[in-house]
């Protein structure tokens, strides 16, 4: 919210410091470098269409050919790629020091309901099942002769025999699983037990409505134009 | 009350097929014995599991006739967290049947137990009892993702075990594990039926494990029950193999003792029983 609702360069830099701060304190510094490398194709393009095709901007660095970028167009360009690096970054960061479990936790006991927990903690665990499920089935067409490798022409070819069997055997898992959450008392009427209650300070329980009044206040300021900040 | 499970002239046909998997079933787990089932592939057995825990048709759909009573109540009346609590099921991949959205095996036990509401100090009496009883208390700590096969079935069937049902449909538990997997768990099964009176139906393809521990059986074929009596007698029964059933190792040396003309004396039978 104050990446994207404070406007100029205070909003993403003062959430990039704290996710930055937040991480080296977690020690998580260098597992988000391969978040920031994974946002570079994004990063770029916002760079290139900002910079060359910013509307009504006229303050030309240069003339490239066909291409003038300007100043204006490269301020908002570093100002956008700042506000979705400090977005994902904060994301990373929550993925990587949160464990699934413990964030189901909270959230059932803070009245999503066990339903509802479940399905977020099945989301977060599909997509390593399912890259692991389709290594699995890869191996097994390769070892059937399908080739997979080389050029692209190949690798195309050899989606299909991949792709089929990971879907219809995630669709079988769904009926078995179903099955066996019934078996579990998963459809029980009444809250289920807690078994750990997670740490929670006084300070991070008076903090997190402070800083959500706070990050409110700022992009109200900001939108509202009261107070102009740099 | 009746006590027992009766499964009575079960025809069962699974929704948008018109065949039915399973024909005219009657069969009787008794508190504190062991049912074992077996038969070929496609004979109905994993069906046959659905049906008598009241899985099907309650969560699978499909269509019942006859019926199923759990000690004298009819399944067809019980919601599916009513009927885990009277017949625990296990079922073959034991991938599906964890949560994965737990972080130790501890946990993943205590998944059901905290389904039920039940104090917190019951579920972790359970939890424990539930690993003793299958033997891997040190597991407890572990990262059920990071289980091997054999492993995360001893622990699918301890998450079962932990919510005491009455009974228990056992569709062959021990498919993925080894032979000392598999004696485990068979020994386990034992302790369970006779320290909780629980009844088991236990579908199993290793008839040396059903020789071991099954009290009656019966042989599924086409969706019928083509043998059923003592499981010794049954295991004995010399259609097994047409059955697409392999007879226990013990049955097949004496037939083949036999057959080289050898007289199997009474300490010869007991030494290899």
């Amino acid at each position: 919210m104050v990446a994207f609702g404070v406007r100029g360069w205070t909003g993403p830099l003062v959430v990039l410091a704290c996710v930055l701060a937040s991480a080296a304190v977690a020690g998580v510094l260098r597992r988000i470098v391969p978040f920031m490398l994974a946002a570079l194709p994004l990063v770029a393009s916002i760079l290139l269409v900002n910079t060359f095709l910013y509307p009504n901007a006229h303050d030309e660095i240069g003339r490239f050919g066909p291409l003038v970028p300007t100043w204006t167009g490269a301020t908002a360009a570093l100002q956008a790629t700042l506000r979705v690096v400090a977005f994902g970054l904060s994301a990373a960061v929550f993925a990587l020091t949160t464990p699934t479990n413990d964030l189901l936790v909270d959230l059932e006991r803070r009245g999503l309901g066990r339903r509802g927990s479940y399905v977020v903690g099945s989301a977060l665990e599909a997509v390593p099942r399912t890259v692991g499920r389709a290594r699995e089935v890869a191996e097994a067409q390769r070892a059937r002769g399908l080739d997979t490798q080389g050029g692209i022409r190949r690798r195309v070819g050899g989606i299909l025999p991949v792709v089929g069997p990971v879907v219809f055997g995630a669709l079988s898992e769904v009926e078995q699983r179903t099955m066996a959450l019934e078996a579990r008392g998963f459809t029980a009427p009444g809250p289920r037990t807690q078994l750990r209650a997670l740490p929670d300070s006084r300070l991070q329980r008076l903090g997190r409505p402070a800083l959500l009044g706070l990050s409110l206040v700022a992009a109200a300021i900001s939108l509202t134009g009261a107070v102009t900040l740099p | 009350m009746t006590p027992g499970l009766a499964v009575t002239g079960a025809t069962y046909r699974y929704s948008r097929t018109g065949r039915p998997v399973l024909r005219d079933v009657d069969l009787n787990i008794e508190p504190g014995r062991v049912l074992g089932v077996a038969g070929a592939n496609d004979a109905g057995k994993t069906t046959l599991c659905l049906v008598a825990s009241g899985m099907a048709p309650a969560v699978v759909g499909g269509r019942l006739e006859g019926s199923v009573r759990i000690d004298g109540v009819d399944a067809a009346g019980l919601a599916p967290f009513e009927l885990a609590q009277r017949c625990g099921l296990l079922l073959q991949n034991a991938s599906t049947q964890l949560t994965h959205t737990t972080a130790t095996v501890f946990e993943e036990v205590a998944f059901g137990p905290c389904n039920l509401g039940l104090a917190g100090g019951e579920v972790v009496e359970r939890v424990w009892w539930a690993l003793r009883a299958v033997g891997i208390e040190g597991l407890a700590p572990r990262d059920p993702a990071k289980l091997s096969g054999g492993q995360a079935q001893l622990v699918a069937l301890a998450a079962v075990l932990a919510l005491r049902p009455i009974y228990l449909i056992l569709d062959e538990p021990t498919t993925e594990l080894d032979p000392a997997g598999t004696a485990l768990v068979a020994d386990a099964l034992v302790r369970t039926a006779r320290e909780t009176g629980a009844g088991i139906l236990l579908v199993e393809h290793k008839t040396e494990v059903l020789a071991r521990i099954a009290d009656e059986m019966v042989i599924l074929d086409g969706g019928s029950i083509v043998l059923a009596g003592p499981a010794a007698d049954v295991l004995a029964n010399p259609r097994l193999p047409d059955l697409g059933v392999e007879p226990p190792v013990r049955v097949r040396l004496e037939r083949d003792l036999r057959a080289a003309s050898i007289e199997v004396s009474a300490a010869l039978r007991e030494a290899l029983a």
